[in-house]
Formats: C-alpha cells, sequence, structure tokens
C-alpha cells in the first residue's frame, strides 16, 4: 500500500503539483488558499523548483504563460477575486493553445464577498471567463485525495489538449483535513519531452513564435475554428463523473464539489427512509458530463441541483435533459454552505413526503 | 573603394539619411524614381566619395542601405 | 566586396509594416546585430509587445512571444526563471511599459530579475492613432489632449530611468536616442551592455530609447529627429541612471 498522510486540502494540491512534475509556481496572497503558496514556497525550495510570489495576479498569469510557452509545467493558485484579474492572461494562453494550471479555492463573491466557501464562480470558469471564443477545461475535486491526484490530471489533460485547466475548489475543501494517499510515483520532470511549441531558443530548428493574434484576414476565424474542433472532441471524450445510488433511483440530485459531500450524507438519510435518491457528481464541469445526464433524463423524472450559488450548474443540466425532466434547485449563494437535513427536506419536498 | 548601396525597393524615404546624416553628403531622396510602394527612394548622387562610416545605415530604419568595401 | 553593414540575420526578411521615419526599425536592427554579434540568437527569446511593436514577433529570427498589453516583465520572468540558459528580452512601447504595465516593470526592476528591456520612448500612443501617452511631455498635442498636455488635469510625464533609479534592485538603466547616428552608437553600445549583463547574470537591465514617431507627432521624418533633439532631450536627459559594473570597478 502507498503512504498515506493526514493533510488539509491545500496541502494536498502542492503535493499533487509537485509528484506531477511541476516546478514553476508563481502567485499572490488571497484567503482562502494561502496555505497553497506557504506550503508550496517551502517545498519548492526543497527540491530546487521556481516559487514567484508576485506583485499581483495579473503578473502570477503572465509568468505561467512564460513558462509554460517555455515548454514547463507551470500553476498559479488564487480565489475568486484574483482569478478575474487573471482572465486577461488566460485568454491569451487559451489564444495561444498553451497548456497551464489554474486552481482557484473559490470564496463568497460577487466583489470583495466574503472568505467562505462558495462556487459562485462555475460560469466564469466553465463558459470560457474572459474575453473571446474559448473554453478551460475544467476538474471538480470533493475530497483532499482528489485535490492531490487532479493536478496531474489537469495537466496530463492539458498538455494533451494544449489548453488552459481549472481546479475548482473552495474554501472548505482547502482547509479540511482528511487522509491521503500518495497513490502515485512522482514524475521526475527532466523526464518530461519538450512540447513542440516550447521557446528555448532555435538552435537547430526553425524560431517559434507563441501569440493569439493574427491579423491576416480571415486567419483568426480559422484559428478559431480550428479550436472548436480541439472543444468538440474534449467534449466527445473527456466527460467525467461519479454517478451513486442512480440505478433505481425516482430523484438524481446533481452536486460537486463540496456541496456533493453534503449531498451524499442527504441522499443516505433519504435511502434509510426508503427514498430512491442518487447524486451525480459531476468530476469535469467543462466538458460537462452531457451524455450520462442525457440518458438519465430518459427514465429520471426529477433532478435535483444543489449549488453554493444563486443558480448556475443548473443551466448546464437544463441543455443536457433537454426539457425532458423536472429540474429543481437549492443553493446558498454568498459563502452559505448546504446542510444534509435541508437538502433531505428538499428532497422530501419533491417527492411528496416520506413512504 | 566604399560603396552604398540602397535597397530601393525597402527604402520609404524618409530621408533620415539625407539630412546631415552623410558626411560628404552623397544621398538625397531621389526626385524622379518612385518604388512599388509609391515612395521616393534615397540614391546616391556619387559613390566615389563615400568613406564608408555606415552612417546612413545605422539611422535607417528598414534596414534599406548595404554598405561594402 | 565585403559588406560593411547591412541588414544582420538577427532579423527576418520580412519587410517592416512601421511609418517612414519610425525608430522602431532602427532598434530592431541593432537588436538583430546583437543576436548574431553575441552569439545569442539560438538561446534568445523575445517578447513583442502590444503597440505598433506587436509584430516584432515576426521582424526577429529567433523565439518570440506575444503576450498581453504592459506584461512583457512578468512572461520574461516566467521564461527565464524555467529556462535560466535563455537570453530573454522583453520589448515595449512607453503605453506597455509605463502605463498598463507599470506595475510589472517595478517589480522585475525590483528583483533585479536577469533580463533585458528594451523601452521605446516616443511619449505618444503609436499603434491606436496619437493618444496621450504617460511619456506624453507637457503641452504636447495628441489626439485624448488636443490643446496639449494640461498638467493641472493629466498630470507629468514619467521619467521612467528616474523612477527605477530610485530602487536598489536594477543593475543598469540608461537612457538614449536613435536620432542621430552618434546617438544610434550609443544605443548600440547601451544594448550590448543590456545584453552582456543577463549572459553574465548580472540582473535588471533597461535601455530607454527616445525615438521617433513622425506619423502620432504630425511631423516629417527630418523634423521628428531634430524634435528629440531640441525637445525631448530636454525633459528626458539622456545617460546612466544606474550602472552596478562600473560601480564595482
Amino acid at each position: 500500500m502507498s503512504e498515506k498522510k493526514l493533510m488539509y486540502g491545500n496541502h494536498a494540491i502542492v503535493e499533487g503539483v509537485i509528484a506531477a512534475g511541476c516546478r514553476f509556481f508563481a502567485g499572490y496572497p488571497i484567503t482562502p488558499q494561502n496555505e497553497i503558496p506557504e506550503f508550496m514556497s517551502i517545498r519548492m525550495n526543497e527540491i530546487g523548483g521556481v516559487f514567484i510570489q508576485t506583485e499581483s495576479e495579473i503578473a502570477a498569469i503572465n509568468m505561467l504563460f512564460g513558462a509554460a510557452a517555455a515548454g514547463k509545467r507551470a500553476m498559479t493558485s488564487s480565489s475568486s477575486p484574483g482569478i478575474s484579474l487573471m482572465q486577461e492572461g488566460i485568454s491569451y494562453i487559451a489564444g495561444a493553445d498553451i497548456p497551464v494550471l489554474v486552481v482557484n479555492v473559490i470564496r463568497g463573491g460577487p466583489g470583495l464577498g466574503n472568505i467562505a466557501p462558495a462556487q459562485s464562480d462555475y460560469y466564469q470558469a466553465t463558459k470560457g471567463g474572459g474575453h473571446g471564443d474559448y473554453f478551460t477545461i475544467t476538474l471538480a475535486p470533493n475530497s483532499a485525495q482528489e485535490l492531490y491526484e487532479f493536478p496531474k490530471l489537469a495537466f496530463e489533460l492539458a498538455e494533451k489538449y494544449r489548453n488552459p485547466a481549472l481546479i475548482l475548489a473552495d474554501g472548505l475543501l482547502g482547509q479540511m483535513m482528511e487522509p491521503v494517499e500518495f497513490t502515485y510515483k512522482p514524475i521526475d520532470p527532466d523526464t518530461l519531452s519538450e512540447p513542440s511549441y516550447a521557446l528555448s531558443g532555435c538552435k537547430g530548428r526553425d524560431r517559434r513564435v507563441v501569440r493569439s493574434y493574427d491579423l491576416k484576414p480571415g486567419k483568426l476565424e480559422e484559428m478559431n475554428w480550428q479550436r472548436l474542433k480541439k472543444y468538440q472532441k474534449i467534449q466527445e471524450t473527456e466527460q467525467r463523473f461519479e454517478a451513486t445510488d442512480c440505478e433505481d433511483a425516482d430523484l438524481i440530485i446533481i452536486a460537486y464539489g463540496t456541496c456533493a459531500r453534503v449531498c451524499d450524507a442527504a441522499i443516505r438519510m433519504a435511502r434509510s427512509d426508503g427514498h430512491k435518491v442518487g447524486l451525480l457528481r459531476p468530476i469535469t464541469l467543462w466538458p460537462f458530463p452531457n451524455n450520462v445526464l442525457a440518458g438519465m433524463s430518459k427514465t429520471v423524472r426529477n433532478f435535483l441541483v444543489v449549488e453554493m450559488n444563486m443558480g448556475q450548474m443548473i443551466d448546464d443540466v437544463k441543455l443536457a435533459t433537454e426539457c425532458r425532466s423536472k429540474i429543481h434547485f437549492h443553493g446558498r449563494p454568498g459563502g452559505g454552505v448546504p446542510t444534509p437535513p435541508e437538502i433531505y427536506e428538499k428532497i422530501q419536498a419533491i417527492l411528496g413526503g416520506a413512504r | 573603394m566604399p560603396q552604398v548601396k540602397i535597397l530601393e525597393e525597402v527604402c520609404k524615404g524618409c530621408g533620415l539619411c539625407c539630412d546631415e546624416v552623410c558626411p560628404v553628403d552623397i544621398l538625397i531622396l531621389s526626385p524622379n524614381r518612385i518604388n512599388s510602394s509609391g515612395y521616393h527612394p534615397a540614391e546616391v548622387t556619387d559613390n566615389g566619395k563615400c568613406i564608408g562610416c555606415g552612417y546612413c545605415f545605422k539611422i535607417c530604419p528598414e534596414p534599406a542601405i548595404e554598405v561594402y568595401k | 566586396m565585403k559588406q560593411l553593414f547591412g541588414r544582420p540575420n538577427g532579423l527576418t526578411d520580412v519587410l517592416q509594416r512601421y511609418c517612414p521615419g519610425c525608430g522602431h526599425g532602427i532598434v530592431h536592427r541593432i537588436i538583430g546585430d546583437l543576436l548574431i554579434k553575441l552569439n545569442i540568437r539560438e538561446c534568445t527569446v523575445g517578447i513583442a509587445p502590444v503597440g505598433c511593436s506587436v509584430f516584432a514577433d515576426e521582424y526577429f529570427n529567433c523565439d518570440m512571444i506575444q503576450p498581453p498589453h504592459g506584461r512583457g516583465p512578468a512572461v520574461s520572468t516566467g521564461i527565464k526563471r524555467a529556462r535560466p540558459d535563455c537570453i530573454v528580452f522583453s520589448y515595449q512601447g512607453d503605453g506597455d511599459l509605463a502605463a498598463i504595465g507599470t506595475a510589472e516593470i517595478v517589480h522585475a526592476a525590483a528583483r533585479n530579475e536577469n533580463i533585458t528591456i528594451v523601452f521605446i520612448n516616443n511619449a505618444i500612443f503609436g499603434m491606436t492613432g496619437g493618444q496621450l501617452a504617460p511619456t506624453t511631455l507637457p503641452g504636447m498635442k495628441s489626439t485624448t489632449s488636443v490643446q496639449g498636455r494640461d498638467i493641472k488635469k493629466q498630470g507629468y510625464p514619467i521619467k521612467v530611468c528616474e523612477l527605477l533609479a530610485g530602487l536598489d534592485g536594477p543593475y543598469y538603466l540608461v537612457r538614449t536616442a536613435v536620432n542621430t547616428p552618434k546617438n544610434v552608437i550609443n544605443t548600440e553600445k547601451a544594448l550590448k551592455n543590456a545584453f552582456v549583463n543577463q549572459i553574465e547574470n548580472k540582473g535588471f537591465s533597461m535601455v530607454e530609447i527616445l525615438s521617433m514617431c513622425p506619423t502620432n507627432w504630425g511631423m516629417t521624418p527630418v523634423q521628428s529627429k531634430k524634435w528629440v533633439d531640441d525637445t525631448m532631450m530636454k525633459y528626458y536627459p539622456l545617460g546612466e541612471y544606474r550602472n552596478r559594473a562600473k560601480e564595482e570597478k
């Protein structure tokens, strides 16, 4: 059995990033993700990686742009307001088809909001986020274990498709402690091959240019159509989810991250009272697991979307289910976290009381 | 003998090389020649006087000037 | 016949799209020369800014990247830290460096980041059509200060060399010009220093270059080069503002 350690979620991300062979971090302090840069500064120092505390999130994302364009695995982490500041950079990176990893430990918004856990950046993460036509691969872990494992997955997907990848966590996931099993052998960055786009000096090859613009008439449109093909391939092949007790369910709850944990407790309460309730947990928020939902919507009449926001993922659920089923919603914006009893109450209301 | 050569098609006729740059004053903007971009390119009036200092080349933004020896 | 002066291999064959008499081309040629003379073309990554010189990614014959407006120093930092063996230069205009990118240039200088900054100061936003720049002189007309820069409304220009010289970090700060052969030769020397400093791991070097923008100044190229002498240099004196190499001697 591999080694197990009790860790903060935010520390698990750091170990996951390092095990994924990433040796470049740039970031700016913001609660509730400060444990990531703090621990990262210690770990990068130990292993000879790069840690830069930047002057702003804008600088951080652009340092990533440079490091990743130079062909190295690079990541940053921040929380909602900081991620907003990064959007211009993420748009450029997406437009230049460069893989980077951005971790958003979401807090309550809008504005300065608060430092409580939230999922209110769902739209921003899954609909592009900045200017222009683009998407970012978005992963939603729900445990310290997944916070450790997803950086590797995120880098692999980002590099496979040459696209930015996001990990969406929240303050609760980041600051809770759980046992983490180090399930894979750490990657030696020196064993990673140099990508075809990497800026490394043009010795022995043609010079390379990394850019997101093209002013030749029609060329940018062509580049965008090319990128659409990539997005379609990602949507076809990379939908990830976890389905619990869905086979016989009369009602399926759809929730990710912290909400999925709360809902998991709620469906166990419901099951013990005889309600057939299941949980579908999207692991990729983009690409959204449309296919499984479309299938379920042919037999399941009721879906309940639970989010820590005013209702954002519900749009994707409605699109995936194509109005075949009734879509209910329970949300807690502004840093509110739902409890299992309040979700169970909602379940009872939908299914018409205990049986 | 040094010689200055104007790349007529590259020249944009800005005239930077023609104004108090050449120590022997052998560069002018051509009064009658026009290149395919529509510029009057620089022209050498007397290559025999060229001293090969390269000042014209150094001030040329394109660079549309070559100097030989 | 032997060529004494000609287009360096550090530049591509692409014809540059700058206006007649624009100073960008002169600075491009100097950098193109240095990429060859210092034998660094094959290990260099250049940064093209947003602005007229966005097309620099087509003009320099080395690896290039085109980042968001003002973020050249941050992108340079990322490349340099990720690949310390690469020579990294960030080519920036005054809008890019002294307006939107002020934070990035100040902090890169404060960190004494081992990169080379080429800063073109032509006192105007060129590509967008001649708007007020952070470097536009008091009284100077622009399309957003048609009566001339009013210091009561638009404040004073930013003197970047002087500003950065207030920091302990930077290794080399110098202001030159490209309006006369003599000034071009001094710019060649300054840029050479700025690249050699990086090769020798000395740290942050910036060459601020007073440059002509005849189109947006509403002047002929010849009037422009005189204006740099008569007006610009009075506000932006040429010279070294920091040279740790000399201090160390």
